[in-house]
């Protein structure tokens, strides 16, 4: 068991736990994830390492509940334990000085990116970050992109914060306002990173972003995770999570997701029907 | 000479609407009339045929003398898993093609003696029978994997006086026996009991530890292990490299194995993780792993289920019990047929499979008559999931987080087959890491030959 030192809400129905892994921790570096099962019936579910404390043995995971699994994940509280952790699994970001690198989230995406910025950061690059949400109020993780960008700049579907937008719209503002960049990070839903390829595909610009391909092992077991780059066949676990934005076959990674939906859709069903019966009681 | 004596099982109709064992084992009259076929031969070529030469005739004796657990004790001086070796060894490539009754009728039915004996072991066994040997300041060494080849190393280098830690990538025990191999042929209440008394010798599993990742061998010494032995298995599922084979409706039989076996997709939702299954299921490829796809799906619910395999039925490597099984369950064996295409719908699901048919020609390499395509054979067959099974290769993560670990052009860990050991001292490897995918009880042969060897290169080393 993998106990919970520290949870807390990061906004509406997205949970930052803090999980004693001293092993993981110990190897952990920006980019890698974990496997995490919760229960002896549950499933195993891919989580990025958002942060890790090797003195303290803890990782940080930040959840979104989407789900069943990660919505019995988000309800965990202090004290509670994680069945099973395993990692940290894929190979990590590469990390280079090359001049100016973006990092672009969306939503849940910032927690990811904000150890592959603090990493760049930490490397000599000017680092610029763009943060996207739906709107204010899931905007998290401001403090600490703050700390390791020399600028930062915020996107809301709705306009309740910064721009009006979507994230590729301030990439646009901040390539063609005269930004050199080197390198750009995107991290976040499927629909957000192909968008943001296909705009720095036109400024060659090489791109890199970090797939959630569907997952059971995370070994390199299973081959449930392969997605289709350069033409080639990967297994997103092992030979990722991040590749090449410019050659991911997003089409085909969007169509895989969703393999499960009805069976997802119907154990979530049931799950919230359960939740309300244990509310009401 | 009499024929063997049947094994009681469930019937087809009845058996694909469960996940039960299908073989209901011989009671103590049957096992008793069984044994009293064997000839007690002096040279006891049966023996010759076990990869791990258990002396056949005389635990069948024991039998004979009503003595069950004595049969055990033989059994497990060579073998310490027999209630699993009873249910999946290929006894008809092994002991009982050896046996001489074989040569005029049907041979001992050795490998339902060894069943019977374990478990009627398991279920009169008492609880508590094997403490735990004290742990003093005893040498320390490493396991990795907790496959067949890794339990059978871990229990001799305890039984040997080792402080035994096996270090698992998963979250349970058992590699193939608790991913690949299903609940109707192998319950895992037994395998978790062969287990258990694994634990039961002081070997203490650590789960959820990918060696390669989670921490290298380079570690392992650092912390104190004084040797390592390597079974990490062949876990790499091959894939066939024709077009449509990331659509939606298409497994690697690792994948659909592994949701149903490890993760109990089989009894979805009360278990989290789902599997889906089509109406007309395409299994491809003749082994074992392709055998028990093809009897899962059918006990998921499939209509139909069809192997699809380039050579004839005799070619085919499962082993005999399944064939049979798998034929009188209605599977639907398109033999001498080779996918060469899966066709998808616009959704991206897969709608159908191309094949074409095959002819056998020369004899290849393997001895095995080469199959050609007939030209002009095309034709599509009409499936909505196809679930690939041809093979599985070596899982480079740990070897390339390991300098000096040799491997060969495949990526199988060198390893001299005298003793295990690899090219670097003090690190074993065995099982289907090193040899490529192959048998339950050639990795446990392994597995066996490497602790023995562990132990003298310690013992030489004064550690
Ligand atoms: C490398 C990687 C890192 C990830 N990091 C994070 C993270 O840091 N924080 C976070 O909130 N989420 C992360 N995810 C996604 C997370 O794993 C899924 O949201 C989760 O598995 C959903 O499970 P569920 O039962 O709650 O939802 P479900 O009802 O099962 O599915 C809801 C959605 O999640 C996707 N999904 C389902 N199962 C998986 C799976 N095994 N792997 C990937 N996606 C899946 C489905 O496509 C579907 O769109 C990551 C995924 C990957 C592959
Ligand atoms: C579906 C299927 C059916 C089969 N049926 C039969 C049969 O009927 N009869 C028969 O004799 N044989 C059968 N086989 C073959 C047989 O199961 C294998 O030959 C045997 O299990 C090999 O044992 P092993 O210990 O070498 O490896 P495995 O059983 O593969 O075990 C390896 C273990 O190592 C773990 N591991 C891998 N990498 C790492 C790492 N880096 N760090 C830590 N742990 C790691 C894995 O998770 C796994 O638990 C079958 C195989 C399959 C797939
Ligand atoms: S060869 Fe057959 S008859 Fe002879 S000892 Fe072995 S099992 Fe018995
Ligand atoms: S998750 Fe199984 S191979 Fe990647």
């Amino acid at each position: 068991m993998y106990k919970i030192e520290y949870a807390a809400d990061l906004a509406e129905s997205i949970k930052l736990l803090v999980v004693l892994a001293p092993m993981v921790a110990a190897k952990a570096q920006a980019g890698h994830f974990v496997v995490v099962r919760n229960g002896e019936k549950g499933e195993r579910i891919p989580l990025t390492i958002a942060g890790y404390d090797r003195q303290k043995g803890t990782i940080t995971l930040v959840v979104q509940s989407v789900g069943k699994s990660s919505s019995e994940i988000c309800a965990l509280q202090e004290g509670d334990a994680l069945t099973d952790v395993l990692g940290p699994l894929g190979h990590a970001t590469h990390i280079e000085r090359v001049g100016t690198v973006l990092c672009v989230a969306g939503g849940v995406g910032v927690a990811p990116v904000y150890p592959i910025a603090k990493a760049f950061k930490e490397a000599g690059n000017r680092l610029i970050s763009v943060i996207g949400a739906r709107s204010k109020d899931l905007i998290f993780f401001q403090t600490e992109m703050k700390a390791v960008s020399d600028v930062v700049h915020y996107t809301t579907d709705d306009g309740s914060y910064g721009l009006h937008g979507f994230v590729t719209d301030a990439v646009k503002n901040i390539v063609e306002g005269g930004e050199k960049v080197d390198k750009v990070i995107a991290i976040g839903p499927l629909p957000m990173m192909k968008a943001v390829a296909d705009l720095t595909r036109n400024y060659g610009i090489s791109t890199v972003v970090s797939l959630n391909a569907l997952m059971v092992d995370g070994t390199g077991m299973c081959g449930g995770c392969r997605v289709t780059v350069g033409g080639e066949t990967k297994f997103s676990c092992v030979d990722g999570p991040d590749f090449d934005g410019h050659k991911v076959d997003f089409a085909e990674l969007l169509r895989r997701q969703t393999r499960f939906s009805e069976e997802e859709k119907m154990a979530y069903g049931r799950y919230r029907k359960e939740e309300h019966k244990c509310r009401i009681r | 000479m009499s024929d063997k004596v049947r094994m009681r099982e469930q019937s087809p109709e009845e058996r694909i609407k469960n996940f039960n064992e299908v073989p209901y084992g011989y009671d103590e009259r049957e096992a008793l009339q069984e044994a009293s076929r064997c000839l007690g031969c002096k040279k006891h070529p049966c023996t010759r045929g076990c990869p791990v030469e258990v002396n056949i005739p005389e635990f069948i004796a024991r039998i004979k003398e009503s003595d069950f657990i004595g049969a055990v004790e033989v059994i497990k001086r060579k073998n310490s898993l027999p209630a699993i070796c009873g249910r999946v060894c290929p006894q008809e490539n092994q002991c009982e093609s050896y046996c001489v009754l074989g040569r005029k009728g049907e041979p001992v039915a050795i490998g339902r003696l060894e069943r019977f004996a374990a478990d009627y072991e398991r279920e009169h066994r008492q609880t508590g029978m094997t403490a735990a040997p004290s742990s003093g300041s005893k040498t320390k060494v490493a396991v990795i994997g907790a496959g067949p080849a890794g339990l059978t190393a871990a229990a001799d280098l305890a039984l040997l006086g080792y402080e035994v830690v096996l270090f698992e990538a998963l979250h349970a025990p058992g590699g193939v026996l608790r991913y690949g191999i299903p609940e109707f042929r192998l319950p895992k209440a037994i395998l978790d009991e062969e287990v258990g008394y694994i634990r039961s010798l002081g070997v203490d599993i650590r789960y959820n530890m990918l060696v390669g990742a989670t921490l290298s061998i380079d570690d392992l010494f650092a912390d104190g292990y004084k040797a390592v032995f390597i079974g990490t298995g062949a876990g790499l599922p091959y894939f066939l490299g024709i077009p449509g084979e990331n659509l939606n409706g298409v497994y690697s039989a690792n994948e659909f194995l592994t949701r149903v076996n490890l993760m109990r997709a089989y009894r979805f939702p009360e278990y989290d993780t789902p599997v889906r299954i089509g109406r007309h299921v395409a299994v491809v490829g003749g082994g074992n792993v392709a055998m028990d796809a093809a009897r899962t799906a059918l006990r998921l619910g499939a209509d139909k289920v069809s192997i699809v395999y380039r050579r004839a039925w005799e070619e085919m490597p499962a082993r005999a019990e399944e064939k049979h099984h798998g034929r009188e369950e209605g599977i639907d064996f398109k033999l001498l047929n080779n996918p060469v295409a899966i066709l998808g719908d616009e959704k991206g699901w897969v709608k159908g499979m191309e094949c074409v048919r095959m002819e056998l020609g020369e004899p290849d390499e393997s001895g095995r008559r080469r199959p050609v395509v007939i030209e002009g054979s095309e034709y599509v067959l009409d499936v909505d999931t196809v679930v690939v099974s041809i093979g599985q290769g070596p899982n480079p993560l740990l070897v390339q987080s390991t300098s000096g670990l040799e491997t060969n052009k495949r990526g199988n860990i060198t390893a001299d087959p005298d003793t295990m050991a690899t090219s670097i001292p003090g690190v074993y490897a065995g099982g289907d890491i090193v040899t490529g995918a192959a048998t339950v009880i050639a990795a446990m042969g392994a597995g066996k030959i490497a602790a023995g060897n562990i132990d003298k290169y310690l013992k030489i080393k004064g550690l």
